[in-house]
């Protein structure tokens, strides 16, 4: 990589951290030599507990309130969330007409990341035809969080690992709150995923024999993070959907689902789509749905910055809940323990736990290690938040975040010159952009809003309670409990993916097409009515408001 | 450049029309901060998908840059656009029937051998990739090297859409990358062979017993599982 190129930022080539950032950072570096030698101990269960209990923002009583309607009433969810689900449809189920349908389909696949994806290329190894399958997204194919993942996938493949050390690793993680059956489908299924995906191309970090290059992420207990630099996300999703097109997979692109459709008895049945340039919608009939829309993060609950990709608003949670699917563990919030806090531009945008993974430490404002660099990220979180807030011993930016160091110069100091760039090349390049060197000074971090934990509940074969809808992914609950350890989102994508796509087609082959209406979403609003939620509260949300407040508040409506 | 209620703006070019917009600010968030809700030309918003590819110019200067609009600040004097899409020409081919040769880029994507090595794809990538070294060893039949210096690429299609010899070079570099991870990287044998321990029902036994605990066995399980070093 040329790097000369990428201070094109900052033309004047200044340093982008401030007086007192550096101040502190010359504490950083005093400690450094020393840090390497040494190790803050892992937390035991009682320090875990009181950490989460007073630092962790699933705990703040304040962010979540109980739902009024529909099949989770009186569960708590995130307020933002809630907002969502406690709304009417988007559209008025009069002014649509069912009986004019643009897509007669076997399967239906809402959502075009990596479980959508999955699911769709498993539907035609089970012999469904190509044609008789469409992908509706509602931006690009692979414009995703699957798209974005860095740090890898886990598999128990190495000699010395088992399912079974990953099974209870997952569960841990989770607080013993997963379905044990999607748990243990999780462990048993990954090495076979894997070989998949070599079969389809990708290409794995690898030693000379072949053997994968394996990591440790928070709460695993064996080296089971494996990983295509640190665009592994990227590398799996762009040779999935690679496979996809030359299979000529049909995709509806920038045409959301705004609506499932169902028959009388509530089976689902298809979904209305809505083409967001044109405005005009199209009718989907089909066999089986498969609920495919991933995450929330775009709801920026309490405020938090995200990773998330643009199109994360929860469409899919809506939609299945409107139409009667439970949802489980929705209380439950992941936040990554290392966003970017700064520089400006990149706040709250990933900086994968393969940088912990591979030796750097969080240090605080004194040049402080102050928590374990690996524990399940809801207790690292609640750690860095306990730093910079409850110890006051976090790093101010310019515009009055707090943060703290993540010594990242650590890592060619372990593991030799080079090791930086060669193994983090996305966080290295996404830092030099914006004239910030990791390898010769550290980033400065803070918790961000990184994923769902729960979702639409399903079974093993990725049933929901819904008859004809199928779900993979994200926007699906129950796998990682209260919370997901690293390497076990792409995984889930993957194995429920393929779990959905294969139930899918196995039912597309048994029924016929259904009749098609929008009665559930006519009795959710009864029931709304009924609780007293305003009647201009519509969803699914589709895109995040991000316009300015000067042009907003002046905003009128004529065209 | 110039002072707005106290903090330091800058005056940007929206497709010709003119915007102030706070200093500091990403094109992407620039743009939303003038009033544009993007539906086109937006994705991750962190460098990944190459959805947000943009072109502008700057006031007195006649090159074209190009770049990532959620990854670039705004400069004084930015004249902005995004580009929707970029069309690129791509092959399909069935990667278990494809004869893996030193011609097989060549042959789905001819195009190829009409480089003129002008760099321009190189100048333009705001991955900074060495897209002509890879272009040239892809002429050469050179899959490994393809696939590793182009390991990195977003497939924007920045660097088709310059390309005077109308190359697809993310296509052929997709295309490189898995013959490569499929026919030419060294063979997982250990994940062969758990595969098919799983595939015998090796671990049954052990995942039905974990599965079958109660939460507080689960509890003690996990908390005195050893841990790797």
């Amino acid at each position: 990589m040329r790097t000369g190129k990428l201070k094109r930022n900052d033309p004047e080539s200044k340093d982008p951290y401030t007086e007192s950032m550096r101040e502190s950072i010359r504490k950083v570096e005093e400690t450094r030599e020393e840090r390497i030698e040494s190790e803050v101990p892992m937390m035991n269960a009682d320090e875990r507990d009181e950490v989460l209990n007073k630092y962790h923002p699933d705990y703040k009583e304040s962010g979540m309130r109980p739902l009024r309607a529909g099949p989770n009433s009186g569960d708590e969810m995130p307020l933002e969330l809630a907002e969502l689900l406690e709304a009417y449809p988007a559209v008025d189920p009069s002014s649509v007409d069912l009986t004019k349908v643009d897509h007669e389909v076997d399967v239906l696949v809402i959502g075009g990341g990596g479980a959508g994806t999955v699911s769709a290329l498993w539907a035609v190894k089970q012999g469904i035809d190509p044609e008789d399958i469409l992908i509706a997204t509602k931006l690009r194919h692979g414009d995703a969080n699957s798209m974005m993942a860095q740090g890898g996938i886990q598999a128990a493949d190495r000699e010395k690992d088992s399912p079974a050390a990953h099974f209870l690793d997952i569960v841990g993680g989770g607080h013993y709150a997963n379905k044990t059956e999607l748990a243990k489908a999780l462990a048993k299924d990954a090495p076979g995923i894997l070989q998949w995906h070599e079969d389809l191309g990708v290409m794995y970090d690898k030693n000379e024999d072949g053997s994968m290059k394996a990591l440790h992420g928070g709460g695993t207990s064996r080296k089971r993070l494996h990983s295509a630099k640190d665009y592994t996300g990227m590398e799996l999703m762009r040779t999935i959907r690679d496979k996809a097109r030359n299979l000529e997979i049909p995709v509806e692109e920038f045409s959301p689902a705004i609506e499932l459709l169902t028959d009388s008895e509530g089976t689902v049945t298809g979904a209305l789509l809505y083409n967001m340039e044109t405005e005009q919608y199209y009718v989907v009939r089909a066999k089986s749905v498969v609920m495919a829309t991933g995450g929330f993060g775009r709801l920026h609950i309490q405020d938090f910055p995200t990773t998330n990709h643009y199109g994360a608003t929860a469409d899919g949670l809506v939609m299945a809940y409107r139409a009667g699917a439970n949802l489980r563990d929705m209380d439950s919030v992941q936040y990554h323990p290392t966003g970017a806090a700064f520089p400006e531009q990149i706040v709250g945008l990933l900086v994968t736990e393969k940088v912990r993974g591979s030796g750097a430490i969080p240090v605080n404002r004194e040049g402080e290690a102050f928590v374990y660099n690996l524990e399940p990220r809801d207790v690292e979180a609640g750690a860095l938040i306990r730093e910079c807030y409850g110890r006051n011993n976090g790093v101010e930016t310019p515009t009055g975040m707090k943060g703290v160091w993540l010594d990242t110069p650590m890592i060619d100091m372990m593991h030799g010159k080079g090791t930086f760039e060669d193994n983090l090349a996305y966080i290295y390049r996404l830092y030099t952009r914006f004239g910030i060197d990791p390898t010769e000074d550290p980033l400065l971090v803070f918790p961000t809003l990184h994923y769902q934990n729960g979702g639409i509940e399903i079974n093993k074969e990725g049933k929901t309670a819904l008859e004809g809808l199928f779900a993979g992914g994200e926007v699906e609950g129950g796998v990682h409990g209260k919370n997901r350890l690293m390497g076990n989102s792409l995984l889930d994508y993957n194995v429920f993916g393929k779990r959905a796509g294969i139930s899918a087609a196995k039912r597309a082959k048994e029924v016929g097409w259904g009749e098609l209406s929008l009665k559930h979403a006519e009795k959710y609003s009864d029931q709304l009515d009924d609780a007293g939620v305003d009647e201009d509260r519509r969803s699914p949300m589709l895109v995040p408001e991000y316009r300015g407040e000067e042009t907003l508040s002046r905003s009128i409506d004529l065209l | 450049m110039s002072e707005e209620n106290g903090s330091e703006t800058v005056e940007i070019f929206i497709m010709g029309k003119k915007y102030e917009v706070p200093k500091g600010l990403t094109i992407m968030k620039a743009m939303e901060y003038s009033g544009y809700q993007y539906i086109r030309g937006v994705g991750c918003r962190g460098g990944f998908c190459g959805a947000c590819a943009t072109i502008y110019r700057l006031e007195g200067d006649y090159k074209l840059h190009t770049d990532l609009a959620c990854q670039t600040t705004v400069q004084d004097g930015m004249y902005l656009t995004q580009l929707p899409f970029t069309p690129a020409g791509r092959e399909n081919y069935d990667l278990e029937e494809l004869e893996v040769s030193n011609n097989s880029l060549l042959d789905l994507y001819p195009e190829l051998a009409r480089c003129v090595s002008c760099n321009t794809c190189t100048k333009t990538c705001p991955q900074d990739l060495e897209v002509m070294d890879f272009v040239n060893e892809a002429i050469r039949g050179n899959i490994k090297e393809v696939a590793e210096l182009s390991f990195d690429c977003i497939q924007c299609g920045l660097c088709a859409a310059r390309c005077p010899a109308e190359i697809p070079h993310h296509h052929v570099a997709q295309l490189a990358r898995r013959i490569y991870g499929k026919y030419q990287a060294p063979d997982s044998e250990h994940l062969e062979k758990r595969v098919e321990e799983i595939d015998a029902g090796q671990f049954d036994e052990e995942l039905d017993e974990l599965v079958n605990l109660s939460k507080e066995d689960l509890k003690e399980r996990y908390e005195n599982r050893e841990i790797e070093a």
